[in-house]
C-alpha cells in the first residue's frame, strides 16, 4: 500500500517528522519498506529508512503560467511560450505536444499552469532513458536562447511518463514553489494480513491519528439533495445474504467522463494506479479513501436490458456452464461458487473482482450506477484463487471489508464524481442490507492483560487505548466492555475476542515498552529424549570415524531413485509419496531410499576430491495404506569411494578404499552401541556385487545392507574407477537393540598370555565360523581373538586359505600357568579339526 | 732423594705420549682403541704391577702409587674426552636432523556435521540450557495439523501466507513450517507445562533462486503454562538473541501477524553484518529480521488441550539456513542440499 503523505494529511494532523511517522507505523505492525520523496528534502536522519527521490530547489523550481504560445521561427516540432514564473516574463522553448493545440492563437483567455524548473535546476533528464540527472544549462537551440525548462512528470521524478509537460489545474498559484505545492513523500506500507482495514488512506490516518492520539478527521460524507429518487430507478435482490450481507447502490445522472484534476490524477499516480476518466478515477480514488472497492455500471446499459423498464440488480451465484467476458477482454468460465452481479437479462459482473465488459463506463457513458458492497471474503478468495485474477478490489474483499463501508464509499464516490465530472446526484441510495453486521463486544479486565502481556494497566487505561481506535467501551465492575469499530472484522467473540482486543491494547501500549522478563513459572517435567539422543550418536560417530555429513532433497522421481539397480533388476510399481503440484518433474515425489541422494552426491563430487566418505541420516517416505500419514522412519546411509588414506606429500600408496574399509566403519559403529549379536551374512542384493556385499544381522533381525556397488550399477554413474562402497542402515532398529547400559571390562594387573595360531581352512569356510568355534572352545579365559594374517599360494594347495589369529588369555585374578593355557589350545585344536576340518600348523 | 725408578721414567713418558694422542682424538672408535692401548689388559701401566719386582725394594710401594695415579690420569682424562667428543657428535646428529617444520603435516582423514546440524544443534542448544527440550515430528504432515488446528481453515485468506505443497492424498501436505508441533506437542504432554524446541525440515511451494529454497530448515519453540506472558516471551527471546548474536546485542520487537498467535510479532536484531550502520544486507535500515513470534493462539490452546482462560503461552519460530546466510556471507540458499564438498568441507 503507497502511503500518500499529502493525502494522509487530509484526515490526520501529523506533527512529527518523516522518520519518525515511519517508525511510527512500522511499530503499529504497518512495516514502512520505502519512502519516495517527491520534491521533498532528504531528512538528516533517516531512521535508517530508505529515502530516496528528487529534491526540487525551492528557487528553481516553481508554478508558472503561460499566457501564449508561439511557433518556433525554424523549427515546427517546437514551440515558445509566453511564461511568466511570477517573477518576470520569459520567453521559454519547449517540445511539449500537450501545447500545440494552443499555438499561434494569440494571448490566452485562461493562462497554462505549468511546472517550471529555472536555469541551473538539477532534474531527470526526459530524453534518456531511466532517470539520469542533468542540469539546465543556457544554450541555443535552432537559433533561440534555452536556458530553462516546462517540465514533464518524468523530469521531476513523478513518474515515467515524458509525452507532455505537466498541465495544472486553474487555480494553481503562480510563482509559488513547485515543493509546497505538490512536494509530497510516499510511504510503501507493508500491510499484514489482518490489517486490510488499513489498506487505504484513512485506515492508515486511523492508525496513526491513534498512535498520535489526534482526532481522525472524516471527510464529508452528506449528500446534497438530489434529483428524483433512486429507489424507483433500481431495484436490487441479493439471493444468497451469506454471500453478498449488504448491496449499496447509487444514481448520478448527466455526468461526463473526462481527465480528472491533476492533483486527482497525481495522487492516483503516486498511489500506482492510473488515471482513465473522471468516472473511473472517482471509484478508484474512494477505494483507496476509504477502503471500499467500488463498481460503476452504465445505467443506460443496464436499463435498455430490461426492456426499458426499471432494472433490477440480481446478486447470485454462477449457474452451471455460465461465462462472462470481463472488462479486460477474457471470456471467464465461472464456477457454481463465484458470485455474480447480475440483471434480469444475465450477468453484469464477478462480484467483489471484476467488471464486465457490457456494462462499463465509457467516454460516452451519462448515467451511472454506482455499485458499494460487502462480500464473503473466503468465498471471494476462492473465486480469485480459482480465476487467477489479481485485483485491488480481489485484494481488499477477500480479506473482508466491513458491510458499513459500502455505504461510506457510495456516498463519498458520488461526491466525487459530481465534483469532477459534473452530473446531479439522484436523491437517496438504494440499500440492501439483509443482515446487518454485530460488532462482536469484547469484555476485557485488568487481569485479562496482565495475564497475556505482563503489565499492569487500569481498566481506564486500557479503555483509553482502545477508545484512541474508535472502539466503543464502557468500563464497568472492573472490567472493560469494548464494542469493535463499525470499519474492522477482525475482532472476533469470546475468548478470541479478548486476545484480538488485548493485541490492540499492546500495539498502542507500545512493544518496545513491555518489559523483557524471564520466565518464572515452574520449569516443565525433563523427559528423556531417544530420538534426539539416537540422532547426535549416530551423526557424532560417523563424524568421529572421519565421515563428512551430507544433506540432501527429499524430491525425486522414480528413474533417479532406481538409479541404484542395475538395468534388469529395477523395481516396478514402487509405491511413493507423490506431490500434486511438484515444483519440476524431477522433483515430483519424496525419496523411498537415502542411498540414491547419496550415490547422486557422490557423484556431483567425486571428481573434486580423490577420497570421499560421506554419510546422510534422515527420513524416507513410505506411503502406508492404512493410516493417512506415510511411514517415515529415520535411514543411515554411508558412501565411500577413493583413496584409503588421504593423501599427503610423502605418502604414494594409491590404496583405495573396499568393502572392508567400510565394513570397518560398520564395525565401529555397532561398537559404539555395544551390541554382541551382530553377523554378517553373505547374500545378493541387486545394487552390490554378489561377492561383495553382506547383509547386517543382529539379534536375528536384518538391520540392513553393505556392500561394493555391482559393476552394472557403476555403470549408471559417472564415477572415477575407484570401487564405491555404500551402506544402508537401520538405524532406528540398531540404536532400540542397543542395550541401555554395559558392564566395563576390569582392567587386570595380571599379564595376558598371547597366542599365535596359524592354521589352513577350505576356502569356503567363513572367517565367522572359525572365530565362532575357537571363542566357544576357549572358555571364559580366552578374552580376544583377532586375525591377523590371510595368505593364499601354491603352498597351501589352491581352494584354501591360510590364516593367522592371535589369542588372548587372561585370567583377571592371576597370572595364567602354560599348563592352563595348553588344555585350552588342545581344546580349541581339536574342535577345529573336529567340526570344521582345519589342521593347524603352528600354535606359539 | 735417590734416583728416579727407570719404570717411573718410562710411566711418565708413556703418560705424556698418552694424553698428547688423546687431545688429538675425535671419534669414539678413535677413543675405544686409545683406551685399549693405554689403559687395556696388556697396557703398560697395568703392566707396570707385574714388574714391580725390577725396581728396588724400597721403591716400589711408591712406583705402585705413581703408576696407580697415571691409569687414574688417564682414565680421567679419556672419561672427559669421550663426553666431549660425544657431546660434539650430539651436535652433529642434531643438526643433520633439522625437518623443514614448514612441509605440510599428515591430516587424518576429518568428519564434519553438515554446517546447517552445527547451526540447529547450536540453537537447539541455547533453549535446552533455558529448560527446552527438543521435541520432532514428521515432514510430511496432515492439512489438519499444519493449518486447521492452528486457526488456518480452509480458503481462508491467511493460507495466502504459506505456498504448499501438497500430496496426491487427501489432506496430506508437506509441512510448510515446524508449527504442526505445537498442537501434536500439547497433545501429547497435556496438561504438563511445555517448553518444546521443534526443529527440522520444512517445504514451500516456490520458484528456487538465490534467496528462495522449496525445502529449509525451521526451529520454532512452544511454552505453554499459568502465568506465562508476552514479557516472558520477550524476556526469553532477548535472552536468545544475546547467546546467539553476541551479549550486547540491541534487539527489536515490532507487531506482526500469525493466524495462530496473537498479539504476533516480528523480531529484529541490529544488523552484524555493519554494525548497524546500514548495508545491503539489512536494506539500510541497521536491522535484521531474525524471528516471527507470539502468544499462542486461544484457539491452538484450546486444540492442545489447554484452557485458554487458565493457560497461555508464546511460540517463536525462525529460519535456520538464513541465521548461516547472514553469519557465513554465504550469499546462494542453494548452496546448502547441493552438498559440493568444496562449500561443506568449510565449516
Ligand atoms: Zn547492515
Amino acid at each position: 500500500m503507497e502511503l500518500v503523505l499529502s493525502w494522509l494529511k487530509e484526515y490526520v494532523e501529523v506533527d512529527i517528522p518523516l522518520p519518525e511517522l515511519a517508525h511510527a507505523l512500522t511499530m503499529l505492525g504497518l512495516e514502512v519498506e520505502d519512502i519516495r520523496l517527491i520534491g521533498l528534502p532528504k531528512p538528516q536522519d533517516t531512521k535508517g529508512y530508505p529515502f530516496h527521490g528528487l529534491e526540487w530547489d525551492r528557487e528553481k523550481f516553481v508554478v508558472a503560467q503561460i499566457d501564449e504560445v508561439m511557433p518556433h521561427p525554424n523549427a515546427d516540432r517546437l514551440v515558445l511560450c509566453r511564461l511568466n514564473d511570477g517573477r518576470e516574463e520569459l520567453t521559454v522553448l519547449t517540445g511539449a505536444p500537450n501545447l500545440y493545440d494552443y499555438k499561434g492563437i494569440g494571448p490566452l483567455a485562461k493562462p497554462i499552469k505549468v511546472a517550471y524548473a529555472r536555469e541551473g535546476a538539477q532534474l531527470y533528464d526526459g530524453h534518456q532513458p531511466g532517470f539520469v540527472l542533468t542540469t539546465l544549462k543556457r544554450m541555443k537551440i535552432r537559433g533561440v536562447d534555452s536556458f530553462s525548462m516546462v517540465c514533464s512528470e518524468k523530469e521531476l521524478g513523478i513518474s515515467e511518463e515524458h509525452e507532455g509537460v505537466i498541465l495544472f489545474d486553474d487555480d494553481a498559484p503562480t510563482g509559488m514553489p513547485l515543493v509546497d505545492y505538490i512536494g509530497d513523500a510516499v510511504i510503501s506500507v507493508s500491510i499484514l494480513p489482518n490489517m486490510t482495514r488499513c489498506a487505504s488512506m484513512i485506515g492508515l490516518a486511523r492508525e496513526v491519528a491513534a498512535v498520535l492520539d489526534k482526532p481522525l478527521r472524516m471527510p464529508e460524507l452528506t449528500l446534497p439533495a438530489g434529483v428524483g429518487k433512486a429507489s424507483e430507478q433500481v431495484k436490487i435482490e441479493i439471493r444468497n445474504p451469506d454471500l453478498n450481507p449488504r448491496f449499496t447502490a447509487g444514481l448520478i445522472r448527466e455526468v461526463e467522463p473526462r481527465p480528472s484534476p491533476y492533483m486527482i490524477q497525481l495522487r492516483l499516480k503516486l498511489s500506482g494506479m492510473r488515471p482513465i476518466n473522471s468516472v473511473v478515477d472517482a471509484t478508484n480514488y474512494v477505494m483507496l479513501e476509504a477502503g471500499e472497492p467500488l463498481h460503476a455500471f452504465d445505467y443506460d446499459v443496464l436499463v435498455q436490458r430490461a426492456g426499458g423498464k426499471t432494472p433490477t440488480i440480481i446478486t447470485r451465484t454462477a449457474e452451471p456452464g455460465e461465462k462472462l467476458t470481463t472488462l479486460d477482454d477474457v471470456e471467464r468460465n465461472l464456477k457454481d461458487f463465484t458470485v455474480l452481479v447480475a440483471d434480469t437479462a444475465g450477468s453484469l459482473s464477478i462480484a467483489g473482482v471484476m467488471g464486465g465488459q457490457e456494462s462499463e463506463v465509457r467516454p460516452e457513458t451519462r448515467n451511472v450506477l454506482l455499485e458499494g458492497a460487502s462480500w464473503n471474503f473466503i468465498n471471494i478468495r476462492k473465486s480469485l484463487q480459482y480465476l487467477r485474477i489479481n485485483s485491488e478490489a480481489g485484494y481488499r474483499f477477500s480479506r473482508g471489508v466491513h458491510p458499513a463501508l459500502a455505504e461510506i464509499g457510495v456516498r463519498l464516490c458520488l461526491l466525487r464524481m459530481a465534483a469532477w465530472s459534473g452530473g446531479q446526484i439522484v436523491d437517496g441510495l438504494v440499500d440492501a442490507y439483509p443482515q446487518p453486521y454485530q460488532d462482536p463486544l469484547v469484555a476485557v479486565s485488568p487481569a485479562d492483560v496482565t495475564r497475556q502481556l505482563g503489565v499492569q494497566l487500569t481498566a481506564e487505561q486500557i479503555a483509553a487505548y482502545l477508545r484512541r481506535l474508535q472502539f466503543e467501551c464502557e468500563v464497568k465492575d472492573g472490567q472493560v466492555f469494548a464494542k469493535s469499530p463499525a470499519h474492522r472484522m477482525d475482532i472476533g467473540e469470546g475468548v478470541i475476542g479478548k486476545a484480538d482486543v488485548i493485541e490492540e491494547v499492546a500495539r498502542l501500549y507500545g512493544y518496545d515498552n513491555i518489559p523483557a522478563l524471564i520466565i518464572a513459572s515452574e520449569l516443565p517435567p525433563q523427559r528423556p529424549n531417544p530420538v534426539e539422543e539416537r540422532l547426535q550418536f549416530f551423526q557424532d560417530t560417523l563424524v568421529s570415524l572421519g565421515l563428512q555429513e551430507v544433506i540432501n532433497y527429499r524430491f525425486t522421481n522414480p528413474d533417479q531413485e532406481n538409479r541404484i539397480y542395475p538395468p534388469e533388476a529395477k523395481p516396478e510399481n514402487q509405491n511413493y509419496v507423490e506431490l500434486q503440484n511438484p515444483i519440476a518433474v524431477e522433483k515430483r515425489i519424496l525419496r523411498r531410499s537415502l542411498l540414491a541422494s547419496l550415490l547422486d552426491t557422490m557423484e556431483r563430487n567425486v571428481r573434486l576430491r580423490d577420497r570421499l566418505t560421506l554419510f546422510e541420516i534422515g527420513p524416507v517416505f513410505l506411503p502406508d495404506d492404512s493410516r493417512q500419514l506415510p511411514d517415515q522412519p529415520y535411514r543411515l546411509a554411508i558412501a565411500m569411494s577413493g583413496l584409503r588414506h588421504p593423501r599427503a606429500w610423502d605418502r604414494k600408496s594409491s590404496e583405495k578404499l573396499d568393502f572392508y574399509d567400510l565394513k570397518g566403519v560398520v564395525d565401529a559403529l555397532l561398537s559404539a552401541l555395544h551390541l554382541e549379536d551382530v553377523k554378517f551374512e553373505p547374500d545378493a542384493h541387486p545394487t552390490f556385487h554378489p561377492g561383495k556385499c553382506a547383509r547386517l544381522i543382529v539379534s536375528g533381525e536384518p538391520a540392513g545392507w553393505l556392500g561394493e556397488l555391482h559393476p552394472q550399477v557403476m555403470e549408471q554413474y559417472d564415477f572415477s574407477d575407484s570401487p564405491v562402497l555404500a551402506a544402508d542402515l537401520d538405524m532406528e532398529l540398531l540404536y532400540q537393540l542397543s542395550p541401555k547400559s554395559f558392564h566395563a571390562a576390569q582392567i587386570t594387573a595380571f599379564p595376558p598370555v598371547i597366542e599365535d595360531l596359524a592354521m589352513i581352512a577350505p576356502e569356503a569356510v567363513a572367517s565367522a565360523e572359525i572365530v565362532n568355534l575357537i571363542r566357544k572352545a576357549g572358555g571364559f579365559l580366552l578374552k580376544n581373538v583377532e586375525l591377523f594374517d590371510i595368505f593364499r599360494g601354491e603352498q597351501i594347495g589352491a581352494g584354501n586359505k591360510s590364516l593367522a589369529y592371535r589369542l588372548t588369555y587372561q585370567a583377571p585374578n592371576r597370572t595364567l600357568t602354560d599348563k592352563e593355557v595348553g588344555k585350552q589350545r588342545e581344546r580349541i585344536i581339536s574342535q577345529l579339526e573336529k567340526e570344521l576340518g582345519i589342521k593347524v600348523r603352528t600354535a606359539a | 732423594m735417590s734416583e728416579k725408578s727407570p719404570l717411573v721414567i718410562e710411566l711418565e713418558t708413556l703418560q705424556q705420549q698418552a694424553q698428547t694422542e688423546l687431545a688429538a682424538l675425535k671419534s669414539e672408535s678413535e677413543l675405544q682403541s686409545w683406551k685399549t692401548r693405554y689403559l687395556g689388559r696388556s697396557a703398560t701401566v697395568m703392566q707396570i704391577f707385574k714388574r714391580l719386582p725390577e725396581a728396588a725394594p724400597e721403591q716400589r710401594a711408591a712406583i705402585g702409587q705413581f703408576a696407580n695415579q697415571v691409569k687414574n690420569t688417564l682414565e680421567a682424562g679419556f672419561n672427559q674426552m669421550m663426553e666431549t667428543v660425544r657431546q660434539a657428535q650430539l651436535q652433529q646428529s642434531l643438526k643433520s636432523e633439522q625437518l623443514d617444520v614448514t612441509l605440510p603435516g599428515r591430516v587424518p582423514a576429518r568428519g564434519r556435521l553438515h554446517i546447517q546440524t552445527q547451526v540447529l544443534r547450536e540453537v537447539c542448544h541455547i533453549f535446552n540450557e533455558m529448560g527446552f527440550q527438543v521435541f520432532r515430528t514428521d515432514e510430511v504432515e496432515s492439512d489438519e495439523y499444519n493449518f486447521e488446528l492452528l486457526n488456518i481453515p480452509a480458503h481462508h485468506p491467511s493460507r495466502d501466507m504459506w505456498d504448499t505443497f501438497y500430496t496426491t492424498k487427501e489432506g496430506v501436505i508437506l509441512r510448510t513450517h515446524t508449527s504442526p508441533g505445537q498442537v501434536r506437542s500439547m497433545r501429547a504432554f497435556n496438561p504438563d507445562p511445555i517448553r518444546v524446541v521443534l526443529p527440522g525440515m520444512c517445504y514451500r511451494y516456490e520458484q528456487m533462486d538465490a534467496s528462495h529454497e522449496i525445502q529449509f530448515n525451521q526451529i520454532e519453540v512452544l511454552v505453554v503454562g499459568k502465568d506465562i506472558t508476552f514479557a516472558n516471551m520477550k524476556g526469553t527471546l532477548v535472552e536468545f538473541a544475546k547467546r546467539m548474536y553476541g551479549k550486547d546485542v540491541r534487539t527489536r520487537i515490532r507487531p506482526g501477524y500469525f493466524p495462530f498467535t496473537e498479539p504476533s510479532a516480528e523480531m529484529d536484531v541490529e544488523c552484524f553484518v555493519c554494525g548497524s550502520k546500514g548495508c545491503p544486507v539489512c536494506k539500510g535500515s541497521g536491522w535484521l529480521e531474525i524471528l516471527g513470534c507470539g502468544m499462542v493462539h486461544p484457539i491452538v490452546l484450546q486444540n492442545g488441550g489447554y484452557d485458554p482462560e487458565i493457560y497461555s503461552g508464546f511460540a517463536a519460530g525462525m529460519g535456520v539456513e538464513r541465521i548461516s546466510m547472514l553469519r557465513y556471507h554465504v550469499d546462494d540458499i542453494r548452496r546448502f542440499w547441493e552438498n559440493d564438498i568444496r562449500f561443506l568441507e568449510q565449516f
